[in-house]
């Protein structure tokens, strides 16, 4: 993989004057992501913060070619512009090699757009899905998805006197598109930005169907400064909340290998959607957060043969 | 392809493309958001080592990397966030209240 000396010889396809907030994980995620393209690159966006905010008309920062479409149907809109290359490609009217990536946020991904996922993916359409994943709907105010983490609280699960933020844990998407059988798999973040561009690198020049998810952290919803939201991420990484693993051919393998996890509590206590869990008499709640993490820690190591 | 958008807002529904297309890649350059910024980031030549990590950590594309070597800032499209100094190993980069004194 190049270095990132030499990644930076390569053009910026993701201009500023976007209208993103300061500190927003979600362009990380994608100047990443496209720093592993050696291609032409055309892109798509599900309906997000990182749609409207890219492209409030008549701007766009994408220096690529760009399709808007709804919420849902990020995936199946690229593989129709993929399946269209391919007809016109065979009628030898396109020569140019291109690839086809479409972005979506946790809420367009885990929930929303997880039927056209499946199926773009199921279908074996050479294309990247790539989901920045912040937890929640905060494009629309906060609101919880399939993602936001046990004890968040956001708009629709707020900590109050009764309920003490989401009560359920978060679904697993990135074992979801695991089990698709696809060709390349990876759960990434943007702390780790090497293991992130060369997991982009890998995604792109699969032939069929890939699938990054990345961690993109959003102070404005995790209530944490802007500065940090690279810091969080490596926390997210270093406490076992995301691990880094990549799922090749069917090869399941662990990038990221500590001696020990950090405690979960390293990466709830700065965060300020979780801080009604350092309240005396939730501590039950910290200790429900940190037993998940275990158990989903030492399932993936067995998954991955790491002892 | 260059696509004057200075009047848009003055547009009557007749000058916009069909299909609602963006005929210029990237103009959102044109759109300042340097003036969100609250606290400015200012660089040390002496501390730097090159590493870059600032540059693939800005949210807004502002680090500017000229032949593999740290150039400048785009204060032009720098919201001021911090994650540079933050992710800087050697504090080469600092923030100052924007405004105040250099």
């Amino acid at each position: 993989m190049a270095t990132i000396k030499e990644l930076s010889r390569k053009p910026e396809l993701l201009t500023g004057g976007h209208r993103l907030c300061a500190g927003c994980g979600a362009s990380i995620a994608v100047r990443q992501v496209l720093l592993g393209a050696n291609d032409q690159v055309i892109a798509g966006s599900a309906t997000g913060c990182l749609e409207v905010s890219t492209t409030p008309y008549p701007f766009s920062a994408w220096k690529i070619p760009f399709i808007h479409n709804a919420f849902e149907n990020s995936a199946a809109t690229i593989s129709g512009v993929e399946a269209a290359y391919n007809a016109l490609k065979r009628r030898g009217k396109i020569e140019k090699k291109m690839k086809f990536v479409a972005f979506g946020g946790d809420g367009g991904t885990y929930d929303i757009g997880l039927q056209s996922l499946s199926g773009a993916m199921e279908r074996g359409h050479d294309m990247v899905y790539v989901c920045y994943d912040n937890g929640a709907y905060m494009n629309t105010g906060i609101q919880r998805s399939g993602s936001t983490p046990f004890g968040a609280a956001t708009t629709t699960s707020p900590a109050g006197k009764v309920r003490p933020g989401k009560p359920q844990q978060r679904k697993d998407l990135t074992q979801i598109i695991a089990a698709h059988n696809i060709p390349y798999v990876a759960q990434a973040s943007i702390s780790h930005w090497k293991d992130l561009v060369k997991k982009a690198e890998k995604a792109f020049s699969v032939e069929g169907p890939a699938f990054l998810n990345v961690m993109a952290p959003c102070p404005r919803g995790w209530r944490t400064p802007n500065e940090i939201t690279i810091e969080i991420s490596k926390i997210s990484v270093q406490t076992g909340f995301w691990p880094l693993y990549e799922v090749e051919d069917g090869e399941w393998k662990l990038n990221f290998k500590p001696k020990e996890l950090k405690p979960i509590t390293d990466f709830l206590k700065p965060q300020g959607r979780f801080r009604h869990l350092f309240k005396p008499g939730n501590e039950h709640l910290l200790e429900t957060a940190q037993a998940e993490i275990d158990k989903n820690w030492s399932w993936l190591k067995k998954r991955c043969g790491v002892e | 392809m260059k696509w004057n958008i200075k009047d848009a807002e003055h547009w009557s529904w007749k000058k916009y493309p069909e299909g609602a297309l963006i005929l210029e890649g990237g103009n959102a350059a044109y759109y300042k958001t340097g003036g969100w910024r609250t606290d400015k980031p200012a660089w040390d030549e002496e501390k730097c080592t090159q590493c870059l990590i600032c540059w693939i950590s800005c949210p807004d594309s502002s680090i500017i990397v000229k032949d593999e070597k740290w150039d400048s800032f785009d204060y032009d499209h720098c919201k001021g966030c911090g994650i540079c100094a933050k992710v800087c190993p050697v504090d080469a980069i600092s923030m100052h209240p924007e405004g105040g004194e250099e």
